[in-house]
């Protein structure tokens, strides 16, 4: 296997690494890696598939469709394959993956490092609830894991920390075609909008919300809500790019706010329905290929909490704190969470999640800093896929799992050999 | 129906460009050496919605099995492609300290891949339809210090493909010569290469150039800038730089 000195970073881009990477195709390949973090698409906003210094494992080519049984609905797959594809791959078909992140570039191995959520969490619960097994190699010995085992627990949401993941089993849901029946509504405020989220019976539902709108517009936003569907629409292949990283001024305060003021605007008072294709509805950001590069050199951060359903008073100040800064981006979600997932390490509780990104400045990491102490007041909790400036102390005593976790990781890689920059700034395993 | 036979399908290049016609619904004959990675991606290909992939073992440098693999090939009704990905390139020090290599390069890049096209396409000009597809690259359009071995291979390939469009397409076959840049693949890995794309953006081209006819062309689409100049300097010039 080729080890090639590489520099790379996490999605945000504010922290990056540079080590050796190898990127398998085969199983021949894998069989002659040396034991060393993995890495999917590294959609992980901070640095959970990072490895500054040492080697990381690129899966992103293993990523190839092993089997399906169409009466059962269960696929087998290797782990660098992608969500959308396989969406794109089945959905037509009458099936698709039973949760799914806001990117589809994720792949297998990533979605369940992450145990990720998507729009339907409150009733389809995370991803790694819908594996049926997963097939680790442990410093090159082969492991498999199924529901119920302490080994399966401390993978879902493992951050990777439990072995290489090379394929999984996923149990598909049923589905009646590549398109979706979309029902935008307008909510003028902070409780309209809580007050849809909580009411919406839809399959998936989620808030955009400007989190420029101060005042009495305060917690506006747009409530989505969707249904799969089957019919015949013209889509269009291929993306844009954004060929070069954007100037600091791109993202500026009155830029976000013109934007929010007409994303608010285009949706009509009275709300509307509107059939899109199926990945317009999942992965709305994917068509821009590398837009991170909007937030110029300097990269950016995503803040992401839930607290309990009784702590909303928390997240609005949250939000109170955030408009006043004037600092946010139009990238902000509102989210009802159900109490799903599958791991020790799993980020979801029943409430309410809301993720916002912010420019990498002083200001912005001042007041993310801020924002994770009002979290952990509130008994809530910081997402590992989206982090990267927590304190280790603060965000460890978020996961009361944190033992179990570390006792199951300590047995599959006893040498520690699989730890990446997050687990070691947040000496997740060794605290 | 639409067919297509892959030589060189387990290519780093190949599989993106080989799912896309899995989506398209195209049936799909994978030929190459590595059997096992074979039936992985014909797996793949099927649950990607090919009704049909087979797996061939294909080996440029052995003609003799050349007949049987077109034979089976040609029975499918409707309308026959191919696409050849199939090529080797060793490193250029290697050549220089073991000349015998060049045998096998030209083998794998030009004489088997012609000799397999000059077999199947009369059939494809018999139904007067389809289209054949041939990967040679840009070091072909001028021999360079680091890579000329394979460039001549790749020059030559490009010419047969010229000169073979020019034939088939009288007949309703249509003939695409892909010169690709680097692309980030196994074969280029570690390397150091400037306007390096994708074999995603790659299949992306290769479907569009399929749809839209066309004869010629670059991907990235820059290197066909970049390879007009290159073809421009003279050849005193040429000489004396290293690129
Ligand atoms: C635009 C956007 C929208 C998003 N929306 C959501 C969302 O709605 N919900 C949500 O939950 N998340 C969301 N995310 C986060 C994203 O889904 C997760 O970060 C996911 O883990 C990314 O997958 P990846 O393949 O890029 O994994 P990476 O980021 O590369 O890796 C994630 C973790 O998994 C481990 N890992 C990856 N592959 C393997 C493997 N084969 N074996 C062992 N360990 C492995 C890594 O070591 C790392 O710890 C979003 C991200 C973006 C950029």
């Amino acid at each position: 296997m080729i080890w090639t000195q590489t520099d790379y970073a996490g999605w945000g881009r504010a922290l990056r690494a540079s080590g050796e990477v190898a990127r398998p195709e085969s199983r021949a390949d894998l069989a002659a890696l040396s034991n060393a973090p993995a890495m999917g698409m590294r959609r992980s906003y901070g640095d959970a598939a990072l490895n500054s210094g040492g080697r990381a494992v690129d899966m992103s080519r293993f990523d190839r469709l092993l089997g399906f049984d169409a009466e059962t609905g269960l696929l087998e797959v290797e782990a660098g394959a992608r969500i959308g594809d396989i969406a794109t791959a089945f959905a037509p078909r009458g099936w698709m993956p039973a949760v799914m992140p806001g990117t589809g570039f994720a792949t297998v191995g990533g979605c369940i490092g992450q145990d990720v959520h998507g729009k339907n969490h409150h009733n389809a619960g995370s991803f790694g609830q819908h594996v049926a097994e997963v097939t680790l190699l442990q410093n090159g010995v082969e492991a498999t894991a199924t529901p119920g085992s302490a080994l399966f627990e401390a993978t879902m949401g493992g951050l990777g920390q439990t072995g290489l993941i090379t394929c999984a089993t996923l149990q598909m849901k049923r589905c009646k075609g590549d398109l979706m029946l979309v029902t935008e509504r307008r909510a003028n405020d902070w409780d309209e909008h809580l007050a849809l989220l909580d009411g919406s019976t839809a399959s998936y539902t989620v808030g955009w919300i400007d989190a420029t709108a101060r005042g009495a517009d305060m917690g506006r936003g747009i409530v989505e809500e969707g249904e799969n569907g089957a019919g015949l629409m013209k889509r269009r292949r291929g993306a844009h790019r954004v060929p070069m990283d954007a100037p600091h001024f791109a993202l500026a305060k009155p830029v976000v706010r013109a934007f929010n003021w007409a994303y608010f605007h285009r949706v009509p008072a009275h709300g509307r329905t509107l059939v899109r294709p199926l990945e317009a509805f999942f992965f709305p950001l994917d068509k821009i290929h590398d837009w991170n590069r909007l937030y110029g050199q300097r990269g950016f951060h995503q803040f992401q909490c839930v607290v309990p359903l009784g702590a909303a008073a928390a997240l609005k100040a949250m939000l109170a704190e955030i408009a006043g800064s004037g600092l946010a981006s139009p990238l902000a979600v509102l989210k009802r969470m159900g109490p799903g997932r599958a791991g020790y390490l799993s980020f979801p509780m029943e409430g309410y999640t809301l993720a916002i990104d912010f420019p990498n400045r002083t200001e912005a990491r001042v007041l993310i800093k801020r924002l994770e102490a009002m979290t952990a007041e509130a008994g809530g909790r910081l997402y590992f896929a989206k982090d990267s400036l927590a304190e280790g102390a603060a965000i460890r005593a978020m996961y009361p799992d944190l033992e179990k976790w570390q006792a199951e990781v300590a047995k599959a890689d006893p040498q520690g050999a699989l730890a990446t920059d997050l687990v070691r700034r947040l000496h997740l395993r060794t605290a | 129906m639409n067919s297509w036979i892959i030589l060189g399908a387990t290519s780093g290049m190949a599989r993106p460009f080989i799912r896309r016609l899995a989506e398209s619904g195209a049936q799909l004959f994978l030929a190459g050496r590595r059997m096992e990675e074979l039936e992985a991606l014909a797996a793949d290909c099927r649950l990607r919605g090919a009704p049909k992939a087979e797996v061939m073992a294909f080996d440029a440098r052995d003609p003799a099995n050349y007949a049987a693999l077109i034979d089976r090939f040609v029975q499918e009704e409707g309308t026959l492609n191919a696409a050849v990905f199939a090529g080797s390139m060793p490193e250029q020090a290697q050549i220089d300290a073991t000349p015998e290599l060049i045998e096998g390069v030209i083998a794998d890049s030009f004489t088997g891949p012609a000799t397999f096209l000059q077999m199947l396409v009369p059939e494809m000009e018999t139904r007067g339809a389809g289209t054949v597809m041939g990967i040679a690259s840009v070091a072909g359009d001028r021999g360079r210090l680091g890579n000329y071995v394979y460039g001549a291979a790749k020059a030559a390939f490009a010419t047969y493909l010229s000169g073979l469009r020019n034939r088939a397409g009288r007949k309703g076959v249509h003939v695409i010569t892909v010169k690709p840049g680097p692309v980030d693949t196994p074969m280029t890995q570690g390397m150091k290469m400037p306007f390096m794309t994708t074999p995603d953006a790659v299949a992306d081209d290769l479907m569009r150039a399929i749809e839209k006819k066309r004869n010629v062309v670059y991907t990235a689409r820059i290197w066909q800038v970049i390879m007009t100049v290159i073809r421009l300097i003279p050849e005193p010039v040429f000489k004396k730089l290293s690129i």
